[in-house]
C-alpha cells in the first residue's frame, strides 16, 4: 500500500516535471508595429503580449490588447482606437498557429533554430492564415522568439479614409520578440 | 487504496491547474489595466460649450470659430454670410487633466482666459467609474468702449466669470450625453433689474453616424427672475462634427452668435432658435502634437 502511494506520488511529480517542461507562455512579449510613408511615420509598441508555447506538438498562440498598444502621440492612440482598430468593438487580436518544422528543432537542446510557422491572425474581427518564420532560441528554462510579419490593413476590413490614405502605410510591418517561461503553478 | 484513487485524482487535478490557456492569460493582463472610456466628444467643444474632453499632454487646439448673421435676413445678406462674429482661441493641455486657454472674440472685443481641470475619468476595468467630470472656470473682460460713457465705469465692470462642472457619460461608441451645471457671474449686468449671478444647466450631446462624423446638440436652460428688462432666449444649437486626423470641423446651426462662455450661455436678445432667428457657424478646431 505504502509502495503503492509513493509510486503515485512519483509519477505525479515527473508528470508535472514533464509537462512543464513543454509549456512556456509570456505574459510580457513586445509587439512593435511600424507605418512608414513618405509624409508621415507611425509606429506603437505594446509590452503585454500574452504567448503561450506548447514545444511538444509546437502549438503557438499569440493575443494582444489592442488598447495595450502605446504611440508617442497620444492623439494618434486614440484615433487608432476610435477610427481604425475599433478597440471596443474589437478588444483583442488573435494568433492561433503551429510550427510546421517541428522535427527540425529540439527543445530540450540549447541553441538557435528556425521555425517556420503557419495559423490564423484575427485582428478587427476578420481572420486570415498567415505564414512567418520565427529565430528561436533555446536556453535555460527560456526561449526567447524574434519574429517579423508584415500586415495590409487592407486584408483585414480597416478602411483607411482618402483623407489621409498618404499617412498611413498599405503594409505595415510587425516586429515580434518574445521570451517564453516555463509555465508553472 | 481508495487514498491512492484520491491522490491520482489530486495530480490531475494539478494539470488542469497547469493548462492556462491564452484568455486566462489575456484576461489577467486586462484585470491589471484601467480601460478609459476617452473620446466622448470629437472636440474639447460639444458646439458652443465646452465639452468633457480633455486635450492629451503637451498638445496645442487652435481655434477658429465663426458665426455669421442670420440666416433669416435672405439673399440681401446673402443668408447671414456678409456678416460674421469671430472667436480664435489657443488652449493647451500642461497635463492630462489640466488645460489652460487664452480666446478673444469680436463680440464686444471681448478677451477671455480658462481653465480645465480633469476630476474623474469614466473606465472599466481595474478602476470602474460610470461618469467623466471636468471643472472649467473662464475669466472674461469686454474692451470696447463702455455703451453709456457719462456713468462712472470701472474697469472691474468689465468683467465676468464662468464656473462650470461638466458631467458626461459615453453610453455607447456611439452615443454620449453631457450635463452642464454653469454660475455665471457678470460684474456688470445689462440693468438693474437683471442679477449679476446667473445659474444655468447645459445639455449636450453627439451621436456618431460614421467614425469620424457625428450629429452635435447642445442647449442651456437658464434661471432668470421674471423682472428680467429684456427678453431673453437660451441658446441653443444643433450641428455635425467632421474629423480628419488632427482637425475637427464643427459645422452648426444656432440662435447664439456669441462664442465666449459668459456671453453665449446668458442667452440672447431677441433671437428666438425656433422663430428662425439662427446663425449658420463653423468651428476649427487643428490639434498640434508637442510630445516628445
Amino acid at each position: 500500500m505504502k509502495k503503492n502511494l509513493i509510486l503515485i506520488i512519483l509519477i505525479a511529480l515527473t508528470g508535472n516535471f514533464i509537462y512543464g517542461q513543454t509549456n512556456y507562455f509570456t505574459k510580457s512579449g513586445k509587439i512593435e508595429f511600424f507605418s512608414k510613408t513618405v509624409l508621415e511615420n507611425n509606429e506603437a509598441i505594446n509590452n503585454q503580449v500574452v504567448s503561450t508555447l506548447k514545444t511538444d506538438i509546437g502549438e503557438l498562440n499569440f493575443g494582444v490588447l489592442i488598447k495595450s498598444f502605446k504611440f508617442k502621440n497620444a492623439l494618434m492612440e486614440e484615433h487608432f482606437n476610435e477610427n481604425y482598430m475599433e478597440s471596443t468593438k474589437f478588444p483583442k487580436a488573435l494568433f492561433k498557429g503551429k510550427i510546421t518544422n517541428l522535427k527540425d528543432i529540439n527543445f530540450t537542446k540549447k541553441g538557435n533554430y528556425t521555425a517556420n510557422i503557419s495559423g490564423d491572425l484575427t485582428i478587427h474581427g476578420v481572420t486570415k492564415p498567415i505564414t512567418a518564420t520565427a529565430q528561436l532560441e533555446v536556453k535555460d528554462k527560456v526561449i526567447t522568439a524574434v519574429s517579423a510579419i508584415i500586415v495590409k490593413p487592407a486584408d483585414y476590413d480597416i478602411k483607411i479614409p482618402d483623407l489621409v490614405k498618404d499617412k498611413i502605410a498599405k503594409d505595415v510591418s510587425i516586429e515580434i520578440n518574445i521570451n517564453y517561461e516555463v509555465m508553472s503553478k | 487504496m481508495k487514498k491512492s484513487i484520491f491522490l491520482i485524482l489530486l495530480s490531475f487535478l494539478s494539470y488542469g491547474l497547469l493548462a492556462h490557456d491564452l484568455d486566462s492569460l489575456l484576461n489577467q493582463v486586462s484585470g491589471d489595466e484601467v480601460n478609459y472610456a476617452d473620446a466622448a466628444f470629437k472636440s474639447t467643444h460639444v458646439i458652443n460649450g465646452q465639452s468633457v474632453m480633455q486635450m492629451h499632454k503637451n498638445h496645442l487646439d487652435f481655434r477658429i470659430e465663426h458665426r455669421f448673421g442670420l440666416i433669416s435676413d435672405g439673399i440681401y445678406n446673402f443668408f447671414g454670410l456678409d456678416q460674421s462674429s469671430i472667436r480664435l482661441t489657443l488652449d493647451y493641455a500642461l497635463t492630462d487633466w489640466l488645460t489652460v486657454g487664452i480666446g478673444r472674440s469680436s463680440f464686444d472685443k471681448t478677451y477671455d482666459g480658462s481653465l480645465k481641470f480633469r476630476i474623474l475619468r469614466q473606465s472599466t476595468g481595474k478602476v470602474n467609474m460610470p461618469i467623466s467630470l471636468s471643472f472649467y472656470t473662464d475669466l472674461a473682460a469686454f474692451t470696447r468702449d463702455f455703451s453709456d460713457p457719462t456713468r462712472t465705469n470701472y474697469n472691474s465692470s468689465r468683467l465676468s466669470f464662468v464656473n462650470q462642472i461638466l458631467v458626461a457619460r459615453k453610453f455607447t461608441d456611439k452615443f454620449s450625453l453631457q450635463l452642464s451645471p454653469t454660475m455665471v457671474h457678470r460684474n456688470l449686468a445689462p440693468t438693474v433689474l437683471d442679477p449679476n449671478d446667473i445659474y444655468s444647466l447645459g445639455i449636450g450631446g453627439r451621436y456618431k453616424i460614421t467614425k469620424r462624423m457625428a450629429l452635435t446638440a447642445e442647449y442651456f436652460y437658464s434661471i432668470r427672475p421674471p423682472r428680467s428688462s429684456e427678453v431673453y432666449h437660451d441658446p441653443i444649437a444643433i450641428g455635425i462634427d467632421i474629423e480628419t486626423g488632427g482637425h475637427v470641423f464643427q459645422i452648426m446651426l444656432t440662435n447664439s452668435p456669441v462664442m465666449f462662455d459668459s456671453g453665449f450661455i446668458t442667452g440672447t436678445h431677441n433671437e428666438n432658435f425656433f422663430k428662425g432667428d439662427i446663425h449658420l457657424g463653423f468651428n476649427i478646431s487643428r490639434i498640434f502634437s508637442f510630445q516628445k
